[in-house]
């Protein structure tokens, strides 16, 4: 494997040194007693994420910085760190806290993860856009480093002997020309009072020197999940809790017109129904509304929902149908459309007269659908809060709560369980909402939990999508210019009413940071008015991008009659960072939130992964055959790069085998190796579910499928047979993980069904095309 | 009255017999372990031993469980040290993990019938199980591991 260039390293380091800066405690009240008295607690404060100038002393008095990340020492030596990013099954909860143990040589076996409450205070906790990395690494690694160098100190200090001499190790600071040494807890108290050492003096340990980073730390929650006994949202207890279910409008806008819960509050175990207001447009995280009813246990409310006789006044998204919708997204996308990206003149090489080629494409609504519907538990005292969710923010959570109340955000105290996958559903705090409204409606603490026909029903979804690709052919069929446009219901469309167009960051995400060496190159983007509520979704908008450029492209490389993977490099064109700023006419971050200097878009990382995904499976020595194909994709999203290679077999009836999937990915320095394989296989199942079988529709404004038998998660024996992952060594700052491998699987697998084949599949998902 | 046995504790129930037995052990004995996830025996995720066989307990009714023995995933082993729980921690499998108790509850099942199975076998005994996070080779090499294969 190719060697990084040296100045991506020193350029990381350059960066990491403004990244963050360690601080100690001193508001001890918001850590809420997690810590004892006499022990040393360290705070790393972050910059806003886009600040990159160096720092200044004055700074530190002046910049409204927040404290993130925690980490104590106890008097009796256990070492807290405190998690507050959700753990939803990609390892955070694991990988952050072995950062900072590391750099403070801790004993792993003695350090205890605490699970942050929401708050502000702790900056971002939105674990979302595959960031928790690289946004808190380096605040981790300061913290654990500064702890160790403040130990050191301190022992030195004690035994009045120089500082050079002491050196933590193990739980342990040791004199290194004596036999002394003192453990940590002993030295907890005088640390403290040890001044915050500069970032200056800090010494980070060597690679050969870590203990867990680099390594394959078992998560930090296997035993209980394998015990039964991790606790997830939907097993949050409070003591005289409530169960809730809602019947909500089976139209998003929907009214109640009218009900009877006569036959409901017959069902044993009911308690009563509660008409909870219906939510108004813009949908944000609001609850959605409804009627509730509340019973003693979860089978008397799913009872009780069932004996509900309820009228809604449908609204105005009663006329969504899913195929009529789809049908005008493609219309839109053929008509000229405006402007993301312009490279030359697109329309001037199209008017020279030459070859051209091109081609719709089209990706359905997808629901989220974590095993781990939505869930939370509330409990209403006082004007205050109590909350125990599976939420990806809980800040979000402590916002919309208490806009639903109508009370302050500090009095929403909001505890964050295991999340049984969340996948974007679960930054969507309204279940929380539903909650904490019924616990004050009834004055018990509610619980409430969805069922999979709600949550597959009542979604927040990945957008319907359309595109349309043109392509001018010149020399050896390479395009010599390239158009593109999508048409999507965008997200922001939940949040304002009005939106129909694309924001730059989704538009970032795979559609206008098109990599491709072409003269000419236009990308658009056109209207589309929402009817459900639009949501994230693993990979968000690069799902349905990266499966219509890369599966163009691999048109075009077949019309050329071309090794895909070649044509792929040679579109890609010599190793360069593509300069988007001159290119792009929106204002606003398309760079997942990250300067394009500290995170650019480096197509020589791209064409690496694309080169060893293909070396490594073999690519060059594959003949396919009829009803045997193998397909390629390559992708960069959230700052990471992506590449895949998919074998499929078809059998005479149209069946469908996935015997190897190969897949490669630079993520920048990667901390938890084992985690990002696990992400990796995680993220070929899930695409390969999206691509095989993903697909939700509406007719009359409802959404027609309900649960598995209908909206159906690939199974064991459905997915790839053998799934082969590499990470590329990298030593550039850290990037995603949980999402970038998701885009490049649908595509490579639909050009493995065309390789094996010659049926293009332009429509997600394959079920609908018959493949024989 | 139903009468039945959970993880070795004899058990009275007076409530409808038409609940399943997945709310009976999460709402009435708080035995958690077991998850909801469809509700109607299409995911595998409630999976519990019903007089030893893997039964999907959201669509087992209270009746049908009358004189049953329950074991769940919080009875499977008295210190978590079951074959299977030794190997899903050895090979690191769950992500999210809310499955797994569903998952190892099936494959231990299947290992009491097939104690080697094959590919084939525990694709055949494991394909009600969904697992939207994608461990399902991890599931396949831990069940292999722990048959000692």
């Amino acid at each position: 494997m190719m060697q990084l260039a040296s100045d991506d390293a020193e350029r990381a380091a350059a960066e990491g040194e403004s990244a963050s800066r360690v601080i100690l405690v001193s508001r001890r009240g918001f850590l809420g007693g997690m810590f004892s008295a006499g022990a040393l607690i360290l705070c790393a404060r972050l910059l806003p994420a886009n600040a990159a100038a160096p720092l200044q002393a004055s700074d530190l008095e002046d910049a409204a910085w927040y404290p993130s990340v925690y980490l104590g020492i106890e008097p009796n030596g256990t070492v807290i760190i405190v998690a507050h990013r959700s753990e939803m099954g990609t390892g955070i909860r694991t990988a952050l806290p072995m950062v900072a143990a590391d750099e403070l040589d801790a004993d792993w076996t003695r350090v205890r993860i605490e699970q942050a409450l929401g708050d502000p205070n702790y900056g971002d906790q939105n674990t979302d856009g595959s960031k928790s990395i690289r946004d808190f690494y380096e605040a981790l690694r300061i913290a654990g480093a500064s702890a160790r160098l403040m130990l050191e100190r301190a022992a030195a200090s004690r035994w009045g002997v120089p500082a050079s001499q002491c050196r933590a190790h193990n739980h342990r600071v040791l004199h290194v020309t004596s036999s002394r040494s003192v453990g940590y807890g002993e030295l907890a108290m005088p640390a403290a009072q040890q001044p915050l050492p500069d970032k200056k003096e800090l010494r980070f340990k060597a690679a050969h020197e870590l203990r867990y980073v680099g390594k394959a730390v078992p998560i930090v929650d296997l035993h209980d999940i394998c015990t039964g006994k991790a606790i997830y949202g939907f097993d949050a207890q409070m003591p005289g809790m409530v169960y809730a279910m809602i019947a909500r409008s089976p139209v998003i806008g929907g009214t109640l017109k009218s009900y009877d819960d006569g036959e409901t509050r017959q069902v044993p175990g009911v308690q009563q129904t509660v008409v909870i207001p219906p939510a108004k447009a813009p949908y944000a995280f609001q609850p959605l509304g409804g009627v509730a009813v509340i019973a003693d246990n979860t089978w008397a409310a799913i009872q009780g929902r069932q004996k509900l006789k309820v009228e809604w006044e449908p609204g105005e998204n009663a006329s969504y149908d899913s195929s009529a919708y789809k049908q005008s997204l493609y219309e839109t996308a053929r008509r000229p459309q405006k402007v993301v990206r312009n490279v030359g003149d697109v329309d001037a090489e199209f008017a020279r007269g030459g070859k051209v080629q091109d081609a719709s494409y089209y990706v359905p609504l997808l629901s989220q659908s974590p095993m781990e519907p939505p869930a939370a538990v509330a409990d209403y005292r006082d004007g205050k809060v109590v909350v125990w969710a599976a939420t990806q923010n809980p800040q979000a959570v402590q916002d919309e709560v208490a806009s639903a109340l109508q009370i302050q955000k500090q009095d929403v105290i909001c505890h964050v369980t295991l999340l049984g996958g969340g996948f974007g559903r679960k930054s969507k705090p309204d279940y929380v909402a539903e909650a904490a409204v019924l616990s004050k409606a009834v004055g018990k603490p509610v619980k409430v939990t969805w069922t999979r026909e709600d949550e597959i029903q009542f979604g927040y979804y990945n957008a319907v999508a359309a595109m349309y690709l043109k392509a001018a052919i010149g020399a050896h069929g390479k395009p010599t210019a390239w158009l593109q446009r999508s048409v999507f219901p965008p997200i922001t469309s939940t949040f304002d009413a009005n939106a129909v167009y694309g924001d730059p960051g989704h538009l970032g995400q795979g559609w206008l940071d098109v990599p491709f060496a072409i003269p000419n190159l236009r990308a658009e983007n056109g209207p589309a008015k929402a009817h459900v509520r639009i949501g994230w979704l693993r990979s968000v908008a690069n799902v349905y991008h990266a499966f219509a450029i890369q599966s163009f492209l691999d048109e075009l490389a077949a019309a050329a009659g071309r090794d895909r993977v070649e044509y792929f490099l040679d579109v890609l064109g010599p190793p360069r960072v593509i300069d988007l700023k001159t290119q792009v006419t929106l204002t606003g971050n398309f760079n997942y939130g990250k300067p394009l200097e500290q995170y650019p878009i480096d197509t020589g990382r791209l064409r690496r992964v694309a080169q060893v995904v293909a070396e490594r499976s073999g690519w060059a020595k594959h003949k396919p055959s009829k009803g045997h194909g193998f397909g390629f994709a390559a992708h960069r999203s959230f700052l990471s790069y992506a590449a895949a290679v998919v074998e499929v077999e078809v059998d005479a009836k149209g069946g469908l085998r996935i015997p190897h999937v190969h897949v490669a990915l630079d993520p920048g320095r990667a901390i938890h190796p084992e985690r990002v394989q696990a992400q990796l296989e995680g993220a070929v199942v899930f695409g390969v579910t999206l691509a095989l079988m993903g697909e939700i529709t509406a007719a009359k404004g409802r959404i027609q499928q309900s649960n598995f038998h209908d909206y159906p998660i690939a199974r064991i024996n459905e997915v790839p047979s053998e799934i082969h992952t590499y990470i590329v060594p990298s030593e550039a700052l850290p990037a995603g993980v949980g999402e970038p491998g998701v885009p490049p699987i649908a595509p490579a697998l639909c050009n493995a069904v065309f390789s094996a084949t010659g049926k293009r599949i332009r429509d997600l998902p394959i079920k609908n095309t018959k493949l024989v | 009255m139903i009468q039945l046995t959970v993880n070795g504790v004899a058990r009275q129930f007076d409530g409808d017999p038409q609940m399943p037995l997945l709310w009976y052990l999460r709402d009435r004995l708080q035995l958690t372990g077991s998850k909801y996830g469809c509700g109607i025996g299409l995911c595998g995720a409630c999976t519990v031993h019903l007089n030893g066989d893997a039964t999907r307990s959201c669509v087992t009714p209270m009746s049908g469980a009358a004189g049953a023995t329950v074991v769940t995933i919080e009875g499977l082993s008295e210190h978590g040290d079951h074959k299977l729980q030794k190997a899903w921690e050895a090979g690191n499998v769950p992500q999210c993990g809310y499955c797994q108790s569903g998952q190892i509850m099936q494959a231990a099942a299947l290992l009491k019938q097939k104690p080697r199975p094959t590919d084939h076998d525990i694709d055949a005994a494991m394909e009600g199980n969904l697992c939207r996070c994608g461990t399902y080779q991890r599931i396949r090499q831990a069940i292999k591991r722990a048959a000692g294969g």
